[in-house]
């Protein structure tokens, strides 16, 4: 009887430890008694799981101190009513999923978001929709965190009053994959964070930057699409950032750049599209870069180069039908540009190895015309510019001599 | 009137007849085709061809038309035998001569947008190529037939011409240049403006280039360009000058036939 007695006791603690582990599930319904968020936050354990179901909460600032994981079913709304921060995570191991977050409110002291991490591990936002947040995830301190398949969409009119899609701060070993960010001030931001990967986002129509990134060091960002941002993406002051497959397209401004980098060392930028930008990339204090296989296509200027970069490499890529190919500020050079296809090339190609036979000098005098003094750009297309720039071809002596690739394409690589 | 008519329809059998205006017509055809076939946007195409528009159409109208009054000369002079007066006889040569040569312009151009290149978003750039072209050849068969008119001699005339294309097309350009870059350390944005209006083989191209958005690329002074040329003052603006310098050409080259001692 006793060994019945101990058995069934052992059955029972047994079945206890299995109830701890098997989360329990936690309904929000308007219609039921768990009837808003914060009330299944305090009744949840940690590592339950609570389900949001359609409806429209406002419950102003919801903090988190628990494990949890959020889920909403049929899109709740979740209404920060222009004046609260929604969501405040502090504990790890806290996943969102599937919640529409709206007006989280404007605080220039606070910078409220919809959803902030602060101080955590393994945090995840997926398959969330973010409708006129000021910030709207906001990483702050916190490792091992996703953000997957987000949609975020703001209303801001001017860039002082309008905060960033994704902020990342001081974070590192994070993942931003696959989100879709509007009319922010900063599509995605970083800064001071370390390895982290971003790839496959959209950034369009953004009040500053598509990407914004600064002191992140050992980040990758790739296949990611930048359109139309008003000054497109802004890289600086980091380290061996790999920039690969990247898409940069209608960036068109007075201030607009396709890509800034500023202060970059060891990067690497590979196999990028740049389409249609006033500035396809602007370089300044860079070096030791390669920039390999990108494609410079109908931009305004491909690449300004400014003369306190060195020992990049600039090489196989496609300079295609842009009004300048390349200017710089000085007659000193210290990169090296080698078999590069320029389509303004008309040298020719005797031996028929598909490398033309006279070096081609990518910096035109009028580019540093231009550049030198802007209102000189209205003699754009004048035979007479043609005529000088044919003129200082044969005989430089304002573009920099060592400034050319000795081994231009004869075709356009693919 | 009728006499004027009667003079025009003379010219222009006389225009068909000679070789020159087939010529600029399959020119301007083959030109626009190949462009519009080889490039897959309509906009990078029209693009080429406004370079071309705004070297070639203000040389040949300009040496055409010295060469044509110098050519008529003894026809001039046969029919000034006969009771008419020199006002239609004038008017008769000039529309004779320059609407051949802008018809054969905009037939080939637009034959060859309609053939190989032809898509409703791209109607607009080539409705401004078209309008510039149209009106450069004005300007320059009136600037042409003042030259012929005034030079008797046809070497000093043709030389003149040619002097004057070299003038507008590529030395005021450089005198811009020059202006830009002495002055740059003042606001001279609205004097560039205003001085680049006067050319008009400038005012063309700056038209032609606003209207592509490369104004980006000139931050301030885009803007400032883009401001002007936006409003319906600065194409009016544009549109009088361009009037302008047709006709004040025009009129000086009549007064100058009408005294003229053939």
């Amino acid at each position: 009887m006793k060994i019945y007695f101990s058995i069934s006791c052992i059955f029972f603690f047994l079945l206890a430890i299995q109830i701890k582990i098997y989360a329990d599930k936690i309904i929000v319904d308007k219609n039921t008694a768990v009837n808003s968020v914060s009330k299944a936050i305090e009744i949840a354990k940690p590592y339950d799981e609570i389900i949001i179901k359609s409806g429209n909460y406002k419950e102003g600032n919801i903090i988190i101190t628990k494990p949890l994981r959020f889920i909403g079913e049929d899109s709740p709304v979740i209404d920060g009513e222009n004046q609260y921060e929604i969501f405040t995570v502090h504990a790890d191991d806290v996943s969102i999923s599937g919640i529409i977050f709206k007006n989280a409110g404007v605080s220039y002291l606070k910078e409220n978001a919809a959803v902030r991490f602060e101080n955590t591990k393994n945090g995840i936002v997926s398959n969330c929709r973010f409708f006129g947040n000021f910030f709207g995830v906001y990483l702050a301190k916190s490792r091992n965190c996703k953000v997957i398949n987000n949609y975020f969409e703001a209303y801001g009119k001017k860039e002082t009053s309008s905060g960033n899609g994704i902020h990342l701060w001081y974070c590192r070993e994070s993942e931003i994959t696959g989100n879709k960010i509007k009319g922010h001030r900063d599509g995605i931001y970083l800064e001071f964070v370390t390895q982290t990967t971003i790839s496959k986002n959209y950034g369009v129509n953004n009040l500053r930057y598509g990407l914004h990134f600064m002191f992140s060091d050992s980040c990758r960002y790739y296949t990611n699409h930048f359109e139309k941002n008003s000054a497109g993406v802004a890289v600086m002051y980091s380290r061996y950032v790999d920039m690969e497959g990247n898409m940069f397209s209608n960036n068109w401004g007075p201030a607009s750049y396709g890509l800034l980098l500023k202060d970059i060392s060891r990067s690497k930028i590979l196999k990028n599209y740049f389409i249609e930008n006033t500035t396809g990339i602007f370089i300044e204090g860079c070096d030791g870069s390669e920039f390999l296989n990108n494609q410079f296509e109908k931009n305004g200027w491909a690449i300004k180069l400014m003369a306190n970069s060195m020992e990049n490499i600039f090489s196989s890529n496609n300079f295609i039908a842009n009004t300048f190919d390349l200017s710089t500020n000085s007659r000193q050079n210290f990169n090296k540009f080698n078999a590069n296809y320029w389509s303004k090339y008309d040298g020719y190609d005797l031996d028929k190895d598909g490398i033309g036979d006279v070096p081609y000098r990518p910096v035109k005098l009028y580019s540093i015309m231009a550049q030198q003094n802007e209102p000189s750009l209205i003699l754009l297309n004048s035979l007479f510019i043609d005529l000088l720039n044919i003129a200082e071809s044969v005989f430089p002596s304002l573009t920099p001599e060592t400034l050319i690739d000795q081994s231009p394409l004869m075709r356009k690589l693919n | 009137m009728g006499l004027i008519f009667k003079i025009i329809k003379f010219e222009f059998s006389n225009a068909l007849r000679s070789k020159w205006v087939i010529f600029y017509f399959s020119f301007f055809l083959i030109l626009s085709f190949l462009m519009f076939n080889f490039e897959d946007e309509t906009g990078k195409a029209v693009l080429s061809l406004m370079n071309i528009v705004l070297i070639v159409i203000p040389l040949v109208s300009i040496i055409f038309g010295t060469m044509y009054v110098y050519n008529s000369n003894d026809y001039i002079q046969m029919v000034l035998c006969q009771p008419l007066d020199r006002r239609s006889l004038y008017f008769g040569l000039y529309l004779g001569n320059a609407v051949p040569l802008a018809l054969s312009f905009v037939a080939g151009i637009f034959i060859g947008f309609v053939f190989t290149g032809a898509d409703t978003a791209g109607i607009t750039p080539v409705l401004i190529l078209t309008i510039n072209g149209f009106a450069l050849t004005l300007i320059f068969t009136s600037i042409a037939f003042l030259t012929a008119i005034k030079f008797s001699d046809k070497a000093r005339g043709l030389g003149a011409a040619i002097l004057i294309w070299l003038m507008l097309a590529v030395i005021y350009d450089g005198l811009i240049l020059f202006v830009t870059y002495f002055f740059r350390d003042y606001p001279i944005e609205n004097i560039i403006l205003g001085i680049s209006l006067i050319n008009p083989i400038d005012l063309a191209r700056i038209f032609f280039i606003l209207d592509f958005n490369i104004s980006a690329l000139m931050g301030y002074t885009g803007a400032l360009f883009n401001k002007f040329f936006g409003t319906s003052l600065g194409v009016l603006v544009s549109a009088g000058l361009m009037i302008l310098w047709f006709i004040i050409p025009f009129l000086l080259g009549l007064r100058s036939f009408n005294k003229k001692d053939f």
